[in-house]
C-alpha cells in the first residue's frame, strides 16, 4: 500500500517537474531578454543605427556592423544556396543507396556538428591566405557559406523527401525527363520547406562570430564596404567584396569586452539589434511552414 | 536528334549535381589537410611530449610553454558545468514532453524551444559576463569576475534544447506496443517511462548527450566572453580559465603574422579541438543510427 501511494506521487510530481524542466529554459530566455532590454533602450535609437563605433560610448553606433552583416549575410545566400539545394537533389532524387552516398552523409553529418571556429581556420588557410582574398567581405561569406551548407543539405533533403512518389509518377507517366521532374514539380513543391531552412540557416550564419573573427575580420571599422550599385558608369561594382567589413556579433563582442561600462550599454543595444533581425528571420520561416503545412494535403 | 541532346543535357545535369553534392567531401579534406598541415609545422619546433605533457600554456609570453592540457582543462571545465545543467534538465524534459505533455503543449512549447537555440552565442556570453556572474557572486563572494561557473551554467543552458529535442524524438519513436504492456502489468507512467521507454530509446539518448558534450567544447563566444583568457591547470570553477577555443579567439585578435610559432600553436590547438569533436560526432552518428535500425 505504501509503495502504490509512493508510486503515485512520483507519477503526480512528474508533471510539475517535468513542466517546470521544459519552461525553465524559456524562463532564462525571457529574463536574458528583460535584462538586455533594460540594459540597452536607452541607447537604441535613431542615431545609434547611422553612427559609426566610437571611442566615445555615448557617441558609438552600429552602423558599419548591421551593413557588414546585411552584406556578408547575401553572399552567403548566394553561395550557399545553390549549391546546398544541388546537392541535396542529387542525394534524394539521383544516388543510388550505396557506399558511396552512405559516405557522404555520415561526412555531412559530421561537418553540421564540426565547432564553428574551425571554419574560421579553414577560412584564414584557404580564403584569406591562399586565394588572397584578405580579410574581405567575400572571404567572410565563403566561410560562413560552407559553415552553413550542411545544414542547408540536410533541410532540403527532408524537404525534397516530403514530397509524395505519386507526383514522380505522374510526371514521369506525361513522358517528363528525370530533370523535368525535378525541376518543374519537385523543386517548386519543396520550395517553401526548402526557403524555411535556408532562412533559418542564414539566422544562423548572422549569429556567428568567431569564424569571422578567426579569418581576422575587424573589430573597428569606420567605414562602408564599397556601394554595389553607383550612379556613375558601369552602375555596378563589385569592388565592395573585397573591402575590410565588421559585422553586429563582432561589434558587440568588442564592446562587450570593455572595461567601461558606457561600452556595455552598446553592447545590450547591439544585441537588441542583432536580436531583432535573427527573431524576424525565425519568425518568416516557422510562418511559412505553418502556412504551407496547412494548405497543402497530399 | 532532339533527343539524344536531350539525353547529353540529363547527364550534364547529373554530374553538376553529384559534384556539388561531393564538395562536402572537399570541404572535410580541406580542413583536415589545413589542420594537419600546420600542426606538422608546428610539431617542427616544439615536441609531442612537451604538448601532451607540460602543464603549462604560455606561447604568447617570452617563457614559452606549450602544455595543450592546460587548455583543455578549461575546456573540460566548462563542459562538465556545462552538461551537469543540460544533461538533467534537458533529459527530463524530453521525458515530460514525449510521454507525459498532452498534444497542445507539445505543439505550442516546441517552436518556443527553437528560438532558445536560435539565440546567437555571443548574446549569451554577454548574459553569462554582466548578469548571472554578478547574481552569483552575491552567493559565493569569492568568485572573480571571470570564471568557467557562469560560462559553464550559461552554455549549458544553451545545449539544453538540443538534448531535449534529440532525445524526445528518441522516446518519442519506441513503439507504443512497450507502453501498452508496461502499462498492462500495472505500472504508472512514471515506472513504463523510467524503466521501460527509457532504456530502449537508450542508444539515440546517448547520441544526443554526446552531441551536447561535442557542442560545449566546441563553442567559443560564451567562453572567450566570460570566462577568462588565462591559461591554467585547474579544477576550481571559480576562477578564470581559458579553453582551446578562446585561446583561438585571443590568438586571431591580435595581429599575428603567418608563419610564426604563434600563428602555428592555433592550427595545434584547432587540431586536438577538431580530433576531440570528430570522435564523439563519429559515436554519435553509429549510435544514432543503430537506434534507428532497432525501431524503424
Amino acid at each position: 500500500m505504501n509503495n502504490k501511494l509512493k508510486n503515485k506521487l512520483y507519477d503526480k510530481s512528474f508533471y510539475v517537474v517535468g513542466l517546470f524542466a521544459t519552461l525553465f529554459g524559456l524562463i532564462v530566455l525571457l529574463t536574458l531578454l528583460i535584462d538586455i532590454t533594460i540594459d540597452g533602450f536607452s541607447r537604441l535609437g535613431w542615431q545609434f543605427l547611422t553612427n559609426y563605433p566610437s571611442r566615445k560610448p555615448e557617441a558609438a553606433g552600429v552602423l558599419s556592423a548591421w551593413v557588414g552583416t546585411v552584406w556578408v549575410a547575401a553572399l552567403t545566400v548566394v553561395v550557399a544556396f545553390p549549391l546546398g539545394v544541388s546537392a541535396a537533389t542529387y542525394l534524394e532524387e539521383y544516388s543510388k543507396k550505396n557506399w558511396l552516398r552512405e559516405f557522404i552523409e555520415i561526412n555531412i553529418s559530421n561537418l553540421s556538428a564540426v565547432p564553428s571556429i574551425i571554419y574560421g581556420l579553414l577560412g584564414l588557410q584557404l580564403f584569406v591566405r591562399g586565394l588572397n582574398m584578405d580579410r574581405s567581405v567575400i572571404a567572410g561569406a565563403m566561410t560562413l557559406a560552407i559553415l552553413v551548407l550542411p545544414l542547408i543539405i540536410i533541410s532540403t533533403r527532408e524537404a525534397i523527401r516530403a514530397i509524395p512518389t505519386t507526383i514522380r509518377e505522374a510526371s514521369y507517366a506525361l513522358g517528363a525527363t528525370k530533370w523535368q521532374t525535378i525541376r518543374n514539380q519537385i523543386l517548386p513543391a519543396a520550395m517553401p520547406t526548402i526557403l524555411t531552412g535556408t532562412i533559418l540557416a542564414i539566422s544562423r550564419a548572422i549569429g556567428e562570430a568567431s569564424p569571422l573573427i578567426t579569418i581576422g575580420a575587424l573589430t573597428y571599422v569606420a567605414f562602408l564596404p564599397t556601394s554595389p550599385i553607383s550612379l556613375e558608369f558601369p552602375y555596378i561594382s563589385l569592388k565592395g567584396f573585397f573591402d575590410p567589413f565588421s559585422v553586429l556579433p563582432i561589434q558587440i563582442f568588442n564592446w562587450v569586452s570593455r572595461p567601461q561600462k558606457g561600452f556595455w550599454i552598446d553592447a545590450a543595444a547591439g544585441i537588441m539589434v542583432l536580436l531583432i533581425i535573427v527573431f524576424f528571420m525565425n519568425g518568416i520561416a516557422t510562418y511559412l511552414r505553418y502556412r504551407y503545412e496547412k494548405r497543402i494535403r497530399w | 536528334m532532339h533527343r539524344n541532346l536531350q539525353k547529353i543535357k540529363e547527364k550534364a545535369i547529373e554530374k553538376a549535381l553529384f559534384l556539388s553534392a561531393f564538395f562536402s567531401v572537399f570541404i572535410t579534406l580541406g580542413i583536415v589537410g589545413v589542420l594537419i598541415f600546420e600542426t606538422f609545422e608546428f610539431f617542427k619546433e616544439v615536441s609531442v611530449f612537451d604538448f601532451l605533457t607540460d602543464t603549462q600554456w604560455t606561447p604568447l609570453f617570452a617563457e614559452k610553454h606549450f602544455g595543450i592540457m592546460t587548455l583543455f582543462a578549461g575546456t573540460l571545465l566548462t563542459t562538465v558545468i556545462a552538461m551537469s545543467v543540460s544533461l538533467p534538465v534537458g533529459l527530463i524534459s524530453a521525458i515530460y514532453l514525449s510521454e507525459y505533455a498532452s498534444k497542445k503543449i507539445r505543439i505550442a512549447i516546441k517552436p518556443a524551444l527553437e528560438i532558445l537555440a536560435a539565440v546567437p552565442t555571443v548574446v549569451y556570453g554577454y548574459f553569462a559576463l554582466l548578469f548571472v556572474t554578478p547574481l552569483l557572486q552575491k552567493v559565493i563572494p569569492e568568485l572573480s569576475g571571470f570564471n568557467s561557473l557562469s560560462s559553464g551554467i550559461v552554455m549549458g543552458i544553451m545545449i539544453i534544447p538540443i538534448i531535449s529535442s534529440l532525445s524526445e524524438d528518441a522516446l518519442h519513436s519506441v513503439p507504443m506496443s512497450l507502453r501498452e504492456g508496461s502499462m498492462a502489468l500495472g505500472s504508472t507512467k512514471f515506472q513504463t517511462s523510467i524503466k521501460v521507454i527509457l532504456p530502449a530509446a537508450l542508444s539515440g539518448v546517448a547520441a544526443s548527450f554526446i552531441l551536447g558534450i561535442s557542442r560545449a567544447i566546441g563553442e567559443t563566444m560564451i567562453v572567450a566572453i566570460a570566462a577568462g583568457q588565462q591559461p591554467r591547470l585547474t579544477l576550481n570553477p571559480l576562477v578564470p580559465v581559458e579553453t582551446i577555443t578562446a585561446y583561438i579567439v585571443q590568438v586571431s585578435l591580435g595581429d599575428t603574422p603567418a608563419g610564426t610559432l604563434e600563428y602555428k600553436t592555433i592550427f595545434a590547438a584547432g587540431m586536438s579541438l577538431f580530433v576531440v569533436t570528430f570522435g564523439l560526432n563519429m559515436v554519435s552518428y553509429f549510435l544514432k543510427k543503430r537506434f534507428r535500425e532497432v525501431y524503424e
